[in-house]
């Protein structure tokens, strides 16, 4: 290629200049010069593809009748198996129907429809006179209406139009109740007894062995009246590490019960639950976008985009041996909002 | 009717006879015929994408009416007791078990769950792949910016009709979407927590939102798809279609085949064949198996769960923020007189800034360009994207932007297959959304101008046979065959827009704004290669060459070979 020094733009003779272009065009040779097709010179290959294109259309019709056969011949049963083997007949079935007439069609115009390129003018989108006298039309209106003459009048619509406005937002008001504290309460409360999640059945501290972790909700969830909403923000994780492996910050020592510590289980990052335990390195892991936690370090966030740790539930035992929160969260669970503070 | 005479003047006298009527004597079905009958569309391969994105916005259409007679987007509890035997006597709303009803027990179904889904993620990639055919062409050029601007608005358009649709089933997967919605909606300074009350109808989840979305989605997104669908279709008879420059294709005229017959069955079969495809898809490959799912409840998830693929670069973003950098908390907690309120910048940041950048230089791009080039001209042929390398490579540096985002909404999935850390997956991610975009601009812009000099080499010296020919003198040379004047005029006949300087006001100033205008047109074109001119062809056909057979002898000796 490096004898090919005169094709290269670096070259100061080919890099045009400014003001050198224009007359140094090549001339415009016109449409190329229309290339007959097999079907327009040979009489046999017209007909062949005449037959091709019907062809097309009759699998389409084979098509159809697959669909039917599919709809009315599978009796749906309760195995996954014929849903299946239904969807799938009906899927074909229409794949061809349809493929059968868009490529007969294409098929068509390509090979038997003339395929003569035409050139067609461009028009100005619309004449320059056009433009000027609806300037003029709308000029003659805003006069005639008189609204730059009588700034009364415009100021006073002006004000009463964007006055207008704020009632078609205000109706949206009912869309929701105002926020109040409520992000701020969850259904713990002192004496609330930690159960499994879903059954709902109380959990014994001896039940947790070193290692273990459950899913927990409060007692009485289950029979709540706004279930969902209490779960969204009362679901916890509850884990038992060694008790040396925690280190609790001053004032936070009997917030867990020999080693047993309950964290809320929904993500500080936008709320998905913090689903995984990794029980050799006592990470939790969010999937959602992967937030880890360090539970050795009151749940400190040590990756991804959470800033801030799970919210810790303080807990102890009962006299029958069952875990009860001792409180409510000291802070409010799930994602920040500005009112958090 | 049947008391009017004959002979007598056709008198309607119901009001449907009275608006047909209407309708046939003053609409003129003529002037349409005259209009659109033989109108002419130029043909390119990459002018479908519009098309398709066209057609299967018809099949959502089609597929989703079907859908609505079946689904009840309800929150009311019920206790499922359909075919599905795994999911019997479960608690879950009315929308989960309505869906799993139109799956299980109704015929064709899940077939139409599966074509409304595959078809809403084809759309979406449609337009998008449309989009990006319109930008690297240069076919938002004057005066199609409008149009360009109602394509932004239509993409966006189609992913927020992609998830609120992707939300209705009410399956765990759906509702952890809708959570992190809550969780982003929250982040919003000053009126975040009142949206999500409202948007909810209080708490999340409460009993309201899928009702709503479901408005949103059959209702209100839909119309405003098929309003400006109707407008930018209208634009484009208005501005009839762009073209590739070639010869015999000018600035001047639109060459390509008539509506009437070829375009016609043309584009019409294509629909037959968009719908086929996503009918022979929906066939063979499961999209969203709610049933496998479960109803939404706020404590499970299932790991490596991904959106779907257009909500993917914004959740992408989401993993890719670090909550805390360093020692840098991403969440501030700002006192004011009133009390501490919190700014958590680590959602905030993420979901607006990417797409804000994203959007932003999308619907400012033909005003970017115009200004630049001060070329206000307008543009009815396209560029090649070679043509335009440093349009080219700011396409490539956001379509990269865009991957890496992309990519890292399955950062989990990377590290599973490829057995790698998540943290290291997560880390090379963060340090390529920086990087990715120069380095793509840079590949792809040098890409672009290598292949201009590519061009002028085949216009100036012919193209390459592969016949190796020894010459009688003993020297071995490669036939190059010139082109002719038609593939030659395709590859010199292009716009190619030259640096210009900063030029001076009336009263000689040159302002700042223009001294920065210069500059960006230094940065646009300085590079440039220009088109081969007849001159320089006629100095490389004079020249002895390598390559090119210079004598009439060495001449008459290939020619008996």
């Amino acid at each position: 290629m490096a004898d090919h020094s005169h094709g290269s733009p670096e070259n100061a003779v080919t890099v045009a200049k400014p003001g050198q272009g224009g007359v140094q065009k090549f001339q415009d040779p016109g449409l190329p010069p229309h290339r007959p097709r097999l079907a327009d010179t040979d009489p046999r290959a017209e007909k062949r593809a005449e037959r091709q294109v019907g062809v097309l259309f009759l699998i389409s019709i084979f098509g159809t009748l697959l669909f039917f056969f599919g709809y009315f011949f599978i009796p749906l049963d309760e195995t996954i198996g014929t849903l299946r083997l239904q969807n799938l007949l009906l899927g074909l079935g229409t794949a061809f129907a349809m493929l059968g007439i868009g490529v007969g069609i294409v098929h068509w115009a390509k090979t038997l429809m003339p395929d003569h390129e035409v050139a067609e003018d461009r028009h100005e989108i619309r004449p320059e006179k056009d433009r000027a006298d609806a300037e003029k039309i709308i000029g003659d209106i805003l006069e005639e209406s008189g609204i730059k003459r009588r700034p009364l009048i415009r100021n006073t619509l002006l004000g009463a139009g964007i006055l207008a406005i704020f009632p078609a937002i205000a109706i949206f008001r009912d869309l929701g109740p105002l926020p109040g504290d409520v992000l701020r309460e969850t259904m713990w409360d002192e004496g609330v007894r930690l159960t499994r999640d879903p059954s709902g059945t109380p959990i014994k501290a001896s039940d947790v062995t070193i290692g273990s972790a459950f899913h927990v909700i409060p007692e009485g969830l289950n029979e709540a009246e706004h279930k969902l909403e209490e779960k969204a923000k009362a679901v916890v994780l509850l884990m038992r590490l060694n008790p040396e492996s925690l280190n609790p910050s001053p004032g936070r020592e009997d917030w867990g019960y020999e080693g047993i510590v309950a964290y809320s289980k929904i993500c500080t990052h936008v709320g998905c639950p913090v689903a995984l335990y990794e029980q050799q390195t006592h990470h939790l892991l969010c999937p959602c976008h992967q937030s880890t936690f360090d539970l050795t370090q009151e749940c400190k966030v040590i990756f991804g985009p959470a800033a801030r740790p799970l919210p810790q539930l303080p807990i102890s035992v009962d006299e029958e041996g069952y875990l009860v929160a001792t409180s409510d969260f000291q802070e409010p669970v799930g994602p920040s909002y500005w009112e958090r503070g | 009717m049947s008391s009017s005479a004959a002979g007598q003047q056709y008198q309607p006298k119901t009001s449907v006879g009275r608006i047909t009527n209407f309708v046939d004597t003053r609409v003129g079905g003529s002037a349409i015929v005259k209009e659109f009958g033989r109108k002419i569309f130029p043909d390119h391969w990459t002018f479908m994408f519009g098309e398709v994105a066209l057609y299967s916005f018809v099949i959502l259409l089609l597929s989703g009416t079907f859908l609505t007679f079946f689904f009840d987007p309800s929150m009311a509890e019920t206790h499922y007791d359909g075919s599905y035997v795994p999911l019997r006597g479960i608690e879950m709303s009315m929308a989960y078990a309505s869906s799993l009803d139109i799956s299980f027990d109704i015929r064709g179904g899940l077939f139409m769950r599966q074509v409304h889904h595959w078809s809403a993620l084809l759309f979406v990639a449609a337009v998008s792949v449309h989009m990006l055919r319109v930008f690297f062409t240069g076919a938002f050029r004057r005066p199609r910016e409008l149009n360009w601007v109602i394509g932004g608005v239509l993409l966006i358009l189609a992913m927020a009709a992609g998830f609120t649709g992707y939300s209705l089933p009410d399956d765990l997967l759906s509702g952890n979407g809708l959570r992190i919605i809550d969780g982003v909606v929250k982040s919003i300074p000053v009126v975040g927590t009142y949206i999500s009350f409202f948007l909810f109808g209080g708490e999340f989840p409460g009993t309201v939102i899928i009702p709503r979305l479901y408005v949103l989605h059959i209702l209100l997104i839909p119309a405003l798809i098929l309003l400006l669908i109707g407008i930018h279709l209208f634009l484009v008879v208005v501005h009839k279609h762009t073209q590739f420059p070639g010869p015999g294709r000018t600035n001047d005229n639109v060459v390509g085949f008539p509506v009437g017959p070829v375009y016609a069955a043309k584009a019409g079969g294509f629909f037959f064949i968009v719908f086929g495809i996503i009918a022979a898809i929906s066939a063979a490959f499961t999209i969203n198996p709610i049933w496998n799912y479960g109803p939404y409840d706020p404590s499970p998830v299932s790991a490596g769960t991904q959106p779907d693929w257009y909500i993917g670069w914004v959740d992408g973003a989401l993993r890719l923020m670090p909550g805390v950098l360093g020692n840098f908390p991403f969440e501030w907690n700002i006192p004011f007189p009133w009390g501490t309120n919190t700014l958590s910048l680590n959602v905030l940041l993420p979901a607006l800034v990417p797409a804000g950048i994203v959007f932003m230089l999308l619907f400012a791009w033909p005003w970017i360009e115009a200004w630049v080039t001060k070329d206000r001209r307008e543009k009815h042929l396209l560029d090649r994207p070679r043509n335009a390398p440093t349009r080219t490579g700011i396409g490539v540096a956001g379509v990269v932007f865009y991957c890496v985002m992309w990519a890292a909404a399955s950062s989990d999935l990377i590290a599973t297959h490829f057995m790698v850390s998540l943290n290291d997956v997560t880390y090379w991610l963060r340090a390529l959304l920086f990087i990715g975009p120069v380095v793509g601009f840079i590949a792809a812009r040098r890409i672009a101008l290598a292949l201009q000099r590519k061009d002028r080499e085949i216009v100036l010296h012919g193209r390459e046979t592969g016949r190796i020919v020894r010459l009688p003198h003993g020297e071995f040379i490669e036939v190059h065959e010139p082109v002719d004047e038609y593939k030659r005029y395709k590859l010199v006949s292009f716009d190619s827009p030259e640096v210009l300087s900063a030029q001076p006001d009336v009263n000689g100033h040159v302002p700042k704004t223009e001294k920065r205008r210069a500059w960006a047109s230094r940065f646009f074109f300085e590079d440039r290669v220009a088109p081969v001119t007849p001159a320089e062809l006629e100095q490389a056909h004079s020249h002895g060459h390598h390559g090119e057979v210079a004598s009439e002898h060495d001449k008459a000796a290939i020619s008996s070979h």
